[in-house]
């Protein structure tokens, strides 16, 4: 089971310019768990001083907003398309 | 005149970070959304109410106030829309000094949009943007097509499938590319994120928001001096992504901080449809954090399920003393019908909104009869006729003769012949 992660560029300075990484977590917990492992820095810039994804982070399956599909419940399908993006994402030139 | 202010910049409300002015809406570091932040202290003795009534009868004679960068020379006429007082909407809701703002016939594309576009715009052009766009629910797809097309920029366009055909065509008729996305506004709002992390474009409510969302506040500015530099009690305003109730506040600090008005607490109504209430839901619950909604409202430039400054707005009303309403879609029909009858004011399903809301923030005794209250129409009725489809029939045409006129209005009237008669004979 596998799950592709896209991240948009400003979060890109804390995974080597990477965009787009696989994980084979089964939930949203399980994803944190998989940054905070793989992408230390990221995993720090995403989570406020609680340990908690900040408020300001949107999370997609497959165009759809988590939090209709069940949120940190929903299990993730194999192949699943998962989008962090800032609820208003700063663009560049 | 000097239109430009250059002591501006983007701020992070979260953590304070100061950036610099550049396309960017989130702080890199906390993700916050970013805002702009003004040395207001360089600003007393500029923005006064002198120069202010020494300046054009738009939103520029606030442009000391607003993020334009320097050298820019304002081109359209937009917004002072009339503030007009309600003495017969009024009569039919309980209310005794009840103001309408009108940005129904904001210039040039009759909305309050309008604001916001012509700052954002003036932005995009100092950062060399070519090709302007924005994700929309209909009306400020018209204002970006429309004040790209004069400014010579190109323009590309999301808008949701459904959109209504009047907003589709109002947008198209000016040239701009207009891609519709299968779809709610949720669903266009997020590919547009992406885009703008892509294409060397400027979105105007995406990575131009922070200086876009700053010309709603025009609207609070206008209320204040077209009230004779005085605050209301009460205003009532219209909610989709959340930014607008904020921004009139934002003017009113200001105003207050300048001297421009005596400080007054005024307290803030926001107004949803039940269809898509999420801020309303939040500000009834005392939640700190919005609940997302799939919409389903004919008030469809409110649609937005997952509203990007939610939180903030639901913050700042119950601070203010305020509350948040949401009516159904037959009441806001009614809402419609009712501004038009007593006010001559066409106004689209948001305006159906904020009036229905009105009349029951004074129905339930939120709003005491004789407070000073604003009610804010953004956006006009010829855009959005079809939620009044089947609610006016077309009658049978009357030949071009007198006497058949005369049988036509007794039939409407239900007078009989010989009572007519009578009638005129007095």
């Amino acid at each position: 089971m596998s799950i592709k992660v896209t991240l948009p560029t400003a979060f890109t300075r804390h995974t080597d310019g990477r965009k787009q990484f696989n994980s084979t977590a089964q939930n949203l917990p399980g994803l944190i768990a998989d940054i905070d492992t793989t992408f230390p820095a990221l995993s720090t810039q995403i989570k406020d001083e609680e340990g908690k994804l900040r408020r300001f982070i949107n999370i997609y399956v497959n165009e759809e907003d988590i939090r209709f599909l069940g949120g940190e419940t929903y299990a993730f399908q194999d192949g699943d398309e998962v989008m962090l993006i800032p609820s208003i994402a700063g663009g560049s030139f | 005149m000097n239109y430009s202010c250059s002591r501006y910049e983007l701020k992070c409300n979260e953590c304070g970070k100061r950036f610099g002015n550049q396309p960017l809406s989130a702080c890199p570091d906390c993700l916050a959304p970013l805002e702009i932040a003004y040395d207001l202290e360089a600003a007393r003795g500029i923005f006064t109410r002198e120069n202010i009534a020494a300046g054009p009868v738009n939103i520029w004679r606030y442009a000391a106030l607003l993020p334009i960068p320097e050298g820019f020379q304002p081109d359209l006429p937009v917004g002072f829309t009339p503030l007009v007082r309600a003495k017969n909407l009024g009569k039919r809701i309980g209310a005794t000094n009840l103001y309408v703002k009108n940005d129904a016939v904001c210039f040039p594309t009759l909305s309050f949009k309008d604001r916001v576009v012509s700052v954002a715009l003036a932005n995009a052009q100092k950062f060399g943007f070519d090709v302007v766009g924005c994700s929309s629910t209909g009306n400020l797809a018209n204002s970006v097509a429309a004040q790209a097309a004069r400014l010579g920029l190109k323009a590309t366009i999301l808008v949701p499938a459904d959109l209504e055909p009047a907003k589709i065509l109002n947008t198209q008729v000016y040239g701009a590319r207009l891609i519709r996305i299968d779809g709610n506004y949720d669903h266009v709002n997020r590919l547009c994120t992406q885009i703008a992390d892509e294409y060397a474009w400027g979105l105007v409510n995406v990575n131009l928001r922070p200086y876009y969302a700053e010309g709603s506040k025009t609207v609070g500015y206008e209320i204040a001096e077209q009230l004779g530099w005085r605050l209301p009690d009460n205003v009532v305003v219209p909610m989709a992504g959340g930014s607008l109730i904020r921004k009139i506040r934002k003017a009113f600090n200001e105003l207050i901080y300048l001297g421009l008005v005596e400080e007054k607490p005024v307290r803030f109504f926001g107004a949803q449809a039940t269809g898509c209430s999420p801020i309303s839901v939040a500000v009834k619950s005392g939640a700190d954090y919005i609940e997302p909604q799939r919409p389903n409202t004919i008030a469809r430039s409110l649609a937005i399920g997952n509203p990007a400054d939610g939180p903030a707005a639901a913050k700042m009303i119950r601070s203010s003393g305020g509350w948040a309403e949401d009516v159904s879609d037959v009441e806001i029909v009614s809402g419609i019908q009712e501004l038009a009858e007593t006010e001559g004011i066409f106004t689209e399903t948001a305006g159906g909104v904020t009036t229905a809301v009105t009349a029951r923030l004074y129905a339930d005794g939120r709003i005491s009869p004789d407070q000073i209250t604003v009610s804010c129409i953004t956006g006009n009725g010829l855009k959005t006729t079809d939620a009044l489809t089947g609610h006016y029939q077309q009658e049978r045409a009357v030949r071009p003769r007198l006497a058949d006129f005369d049988a036509y209005i007794r039939e409407l009237d239900g007078i009989a012949e010989p009572e007519l008669a009578i009638a005129g004979a007095n």
